[in-house]
């Protein structure tokens, strides 16, 4: 048991063998990561039974349903060999873009924004999706070029074309918060890649002098948004409650918390959003600093894992992936939880696995997979010219 | 070779800079830990505070109203049950359709139902909005029976001031109704804010507001974020209006109501001489203060308002009149106590006097022949005391007067006591700046001119007549909360027994030796008798040509300018207790018309008596058993 729980996972290693049978692909699957992402579903579960008042409805029933059929998304992903996901990764990026851009087409709202394709059972957010997407096309193409290449400017010409085109997009459903996660994971695999830093100093640079430019494209909302970070007590009834009663909840939950389901602001519905955006502020109050302190270590062993996969692969494409995702799901917790405790205007970030809501468990869900998969595929090495023969 | 090498490279570089990113990465969760350390630890005070107020809302619960009893425990206002029928919006199906079943139960005017519309759109959906109030017995039933059928609706129970007593109390009770602007304004109790709350607007419910009212308590209720209760926390039940216990007897106030009932517009108080404590006080026309607890009608109001008999004023309290020869003990006792006549002291009456150029008429043509100070009273002889205050001058009358409580507020405890007025040189100077004539004084000894007082203040006068001179006040509030406050022993007034003796003696005959003006209305069982004193006071002012012509026949004229007929008596003669004054507005002579009231008021007071006599809140002080000097 202690071998399945290791974050490399149990199994001899068949150096340099080029293929794997099923039986030793499940073997090599990383048991101890699907057990944490099992626990996290759980505690997740548990919040949205006690954010529905101690109700299996209307959240924590579907999300449980959901999660069986993330979890088998998950496996099989895992179980793809890693050469087949970088020989489609274009392709898959490419898909995603042509959904993503199919939103802004015949999308429907939600919450004042175009996100949602819907597909009946669930409702499908391509800018999530294209998260894992982005995260395979970039490590592809930092694959298959030098470090000497990557010192070229012209080079780095296009994946800034990867990152940027899908952000377009998403920027004009208008999803600022995923925009910036999709850059900021983005930017992540291009400082794992190599490139420069002063590069990177440059670009922030440019950013920040930018923003005054940048503003004037923001909604009404986003500005308000921002408006309200800044200062939310001086309306506490309007923009500012949120934010005033999410940290009202953190507050008063203290060091161990008001108890399961005893959470007067969760349970009295204080709490805005408090099965989606907000749900980690439910665990903070019921179970207090405690609580979310747990829940944050259980993210934190999930990076590790994430950055130990990432650490002994034998391909840069696999490194690669493993770090975007690593660092995409970190972006995940760091986004949500900022923004709860005040610390970051909000926008729209689930937190991963506890957030109630179908699209985001599958992106996630898909992400582990892939982490998994590289795992499995560690020993896999790959020409830099790509992949030619499977 | 050198591919490889690059390769490591690569990777090398990756592996370090992974290692960066997983210490940012680690550092920002870090931060994420600090802050929640700030959060709910450093701040965790602050914010559990924040909590309770959002979760907690303090509520305020009306206080019980005391209720108000007469002196044998016989309710006079209490509070019952009001049903009313409220409407959830969240839970009916259908409002319109709710609202057509619930007027087939109960009848609902179009008004009604654009009123509980317009309230259900402006408040949340779980707050329950009242249809109608006042529900009866049967439609409550009915409802109740018909809850399946009725999603949404439900019977509430609330408090409602009610006066069993209706329009036989209804001046000294007074009436409730919703707190004002202006006395929401000047007030910081909170309970007033509450809607429907309601407060004492005229009589005992008014003079004692505070005492009946209560301290309201509080109920702390956690609610959500959009105000549902979801349940009470704590509850401090406040404290209840005390309970009042009045002097009235109620079967006497019934029974003095039902007898002035017999005249357009009358008034009378029965009090006891000794204590001050009231048995009666009426006011006819009545009205019934039930009509007033839940908003009267504008019809009934303009009704009120407009009847001549003012309906709505008390009266005994309020009504200011010409005393008439009522008066006319206090100017026999000035003459008597300032020496200028002796108790000898005797007049011939020719029917008039001549002051000047003038002649004032005694009320009897022909005159009284010669009369003394028994004789004055018993015939109501004007000329006699046309002499006597010739003699004591107007100041030492009004000194004298208001020694036994007239021109003064007497210090009842009910709102909007008249004062009254008894004039003197100073006074006439200050009001008219003018100087006083003689005639006036004249006109001033038989009870006219400027001379007013109340109903109330003449049987104060009665009283303290027939307690040998003792400063009695009167009084409604018996005791509040079993703490009596009543008293009963009075400051002397300082008049010589002997003169006292004499006015009594002449009220005496008044009503028992057979020439007296009210020997017609004499109580003929003996032990029981009556000494009172007549008053027919004129409502037009005296004019003295009109004193040289003569006066017209009451028949002759309208009703509004009628004389006033008035009768103040005390019984029983031997041991007085009972003092009483009857006015009839415009009823004509007071021989005639308030002398038989008071009879009959003052005999069924003394036929109760053997039953109060167990109750009787202390020994009698008066003329006889009285223990200090």
């Amino acid at each position: 048991m202690v071998a399945v729980l290791s974050p490399l996972g149990s199994g001899g290693l068949e150096p340099q063998r080029s293929q794997l049978t099923l039986g030793t692909k499940v073997r090599l699957i990383n048991w101890g990561l699907v057990l944490l992402v099992a626990i996290i579903t759980a505690v997740g579960v548990a919040l949205l039974f006690s954010a529905a008042g101690g109700h299996w409805k209307p959240w924590a029933q579907p999300q449980l349903v959901r999660a069986i059929p993330g979890f088998v998304l998950m496996l099989t992903i895992a179980l793809i060999d890693v050469r087949h996901l970088m020989k489609s990764a274009y392709i898959i990026f490419f898909l995603v873009l042509c959904l993503l851009i199919a939103v802004e087409l015949m999308g429907r709202i939600g919450m004042g924004a175009q996100r949602w394709i819907d597909l009946g059972f669930f409702q499908l957010q391509p800018s999530e999706l294209m998260k894992p997407a982005l995260t395979l096309a970039l490590a592809r193409y930092f694959h298959g070029i030098t470090l000497d290449q990557i010192g070229r400017p012209l080079l780095l010409i296009p994946p800034l074309l990867l990152v940027f085109t899908p952000v377009a997009f998403v920027l004009m459903q208008p999803n600022l918060g995923t925009s910036l996660l999709l850059i900021m994971g983005s930017g992540a695999m291009f400082f794992a890649a190599g490139v420069r830093i002063w590069k990177f100093l440059l670009v922030i640079g440019g950013g920040l002098g930018a923003i005054p430019v940048a503003w004037e494209f923001l909604h009404d909302y986003q500005k308000q948004r921002i408006y309200t970070f800044l200062d939310p007590e001086t309306d506490p009834l309007g923009a500012g409650y949120n934010i005033l009663q999410s940290k009202i909840a953190l507050g008063s939950g203290g060091l161990f918390g008001k108890g399961f389901m005893s959470g007067s602001q969760s349970q009295l519905m204080f709490l805005p959003e408090k099965h989606t955006d907000f749900i980690f502020v439910v665990l903070a109050e019921e179970f207090g600093m405690a609580g979310a302190v747990a829940l944050l270590a259980l993210y934190l062993i999930l990076l590790i894992y994430g950055w130990v996969i990432a650490l002994s692969c034998r391909s840069q494409f696999a490194r690669l992936v493993a770090v975007g995702m690593t660092t995409q799901f970190f972006l995940y917790v760091i986004v949500n939880v900022s923004m709860v405790m005040g610390l970051i205007p909000v926008v729209g970030i689930p937190l991963p696995l506890v957030s109630y809501g179908g699209s985001a468990m599958m992106t996630l869900m898909i992400g582990v997979g892939l982490l998994l998969s590289m795992s499995v595929h560690r020993e896999v090495r790959i020409p830099k010219s790509g992949v030619t023969d499977l | 070779m050198s591919s490889i090498d690059r390769d490591t490279d690569r990777s090398r570089l990756l592996s370090r800079r992974a290692l960066v990113l997983g210490g940012l990465k680690l550092a920002g969760l870090s931060a994420l830990v600090g802050r929640l350390y700030y959060l709910q630890v450093i701040e965790s005070a602050r914010y559990t505070m924040l909590a309770e107020e959002n979760r907690i809302s303090l509520r305020l619960i009306a206080p019980s109203r005391g209720t108000i009893i007469d002196r044998f425990g016989t309710p006079l206002a209490i509070n019952q049950q009001n049903y009313r029928v409220v409407v959830v919006s969240e839970r009916t199906r259908n409002i319109q359709e709710t609202l057509d079943k619930i007027s087939r139960i109960v009848p609902l005017t179009e008004g009604d139902r654009r009123r509980v519309l317009r309230e259900l759109h402006r408040k949340r959906r779980f707050v329950p909005v009242t249809v109608r109030e006042n529900l009866s017995w049967e439609q409550v039933a009915t409802i109740e029976m018909n809850t399946p059928d009725l999603p949404g609706v439900a019977i509430e129970v609330g408090e409602i001031r009610h006066y069993p007593q209706a329009d036989s109390l209804a001046h000294i009770m007074g009436y409730v109704g919703a707190v004002s602007e202006a006395e929401l304004s000047g007030n910081s109790d909170p309970v007033l804010s509450l809607p429907g709350f309601r407060i004492g607007k005229a009589g005992i419910e008014k003079f004692h507001e505070k005492v009946l009212r209560g301290t309201a308590g509080t109920s702390q209720l956690e609610v959500n974020a959009v105000g549902r209760v979801i349940r009470e926390l704590s509850r401090d039940e406040g404290q209840s209006g005390r309970e009042i216990q009045l002097t009235i007897d109620m079967g006497m106030q019934r029974y003095v109501q039902q007898r002035l009932a017999q005249e357009q517009s009358a008034s009378a108080v029965v009090m006891d001489i000794h204590t001050g404590g009231i048995y009666a006080l009426c006011s006819h026309p009545s009205f019934d203060p039930n009509q007033f607890t839940l908003g009267i009608n504008a019809e009934l109001w303009e009704e009120l308002l407009s009847n001549p008999a003012t309906p709505l004023n008390n009266k005994a309290v309020v009504g200011q009149y010409p005393p008439g020869s009522t008066f006319k003990m206090m100017v026999a006792l000035a003459g008597l106590e300032s020496g200028a006549i002796s108790n000898h002291h005797s007049v011939f009456c020719p029917g008039y006097m001549e002051l000047g150029d003038h002649r004032f008429h005694c009320w009897k043509k022909g005159g009284h022949g010669t009369v003394d100070i028994v004789g004055g009273l018993r015939h109501s002889c004007d000329v006699f005391f046309y002499d006597v205050s010739r003699r004591v001058g107007v100041d030492r009358i009004a000194e004298m007067a208001r020694r036994f409580g007239l021109g003064d507020r007497t210090g009842l405890d009910l709102p909007h006591e008249r004062p009254g007025v008894i004039p003197s040189i100073a006074w006439k100077k200050a009001t008219y700046g003018k100087g006083w004539d003689m005639g006036e004084t004249l006109v001033a000894s038989i009870g006219q001119g400027y001379v007013l007082a109340t109903p109330l203040q003449l049987a104060v006068m009665t009283s303290r007549l027939a307690n040998g001179g003792y400063a009695v006040k009167p009084h409604l509030t018996r005791q509040i909360k079993s703490v009596s406050g009543e008293q009963t022993s009075w400051p002397s007034l300082g008049v010589k027994k002997e003169n006292l003796d004499l006015v009594l003696r002449g009220m005496y005959e008044v009503s028992n030796a057979p020439n007296g003006t009210a020997y017609k209305s004499r109580i003929v069982e003996a032990g029981f008798e009556l000494a009172g004193k007549t008053g027919s006071a004129q409502v037009r002012r005296i004019s003295m040509a009109e004193r040289s012509t003569g006066v017209k026949k009451n028949e002759d004229i309208p009703w509004r300018e009628r004389d006033h007929a008035l009768f103040v008596a005390f019984a029983p003669v031997q041991a007085p207790r009972y003092a009483c004054c009857v006015f009839v507005e415009h009823g004509g002579g007071g021989s005639t018309v308030a002398a038989p009231i008071a009879r009959d008021i003052l005999l069924e007071c003394q036929k109760r008596d053997p039953g109060r006599a167990s109750v009787a809140e202390s020994p009698p002080n008066g003329v006889k058993a009285r223990p200090r000097g």
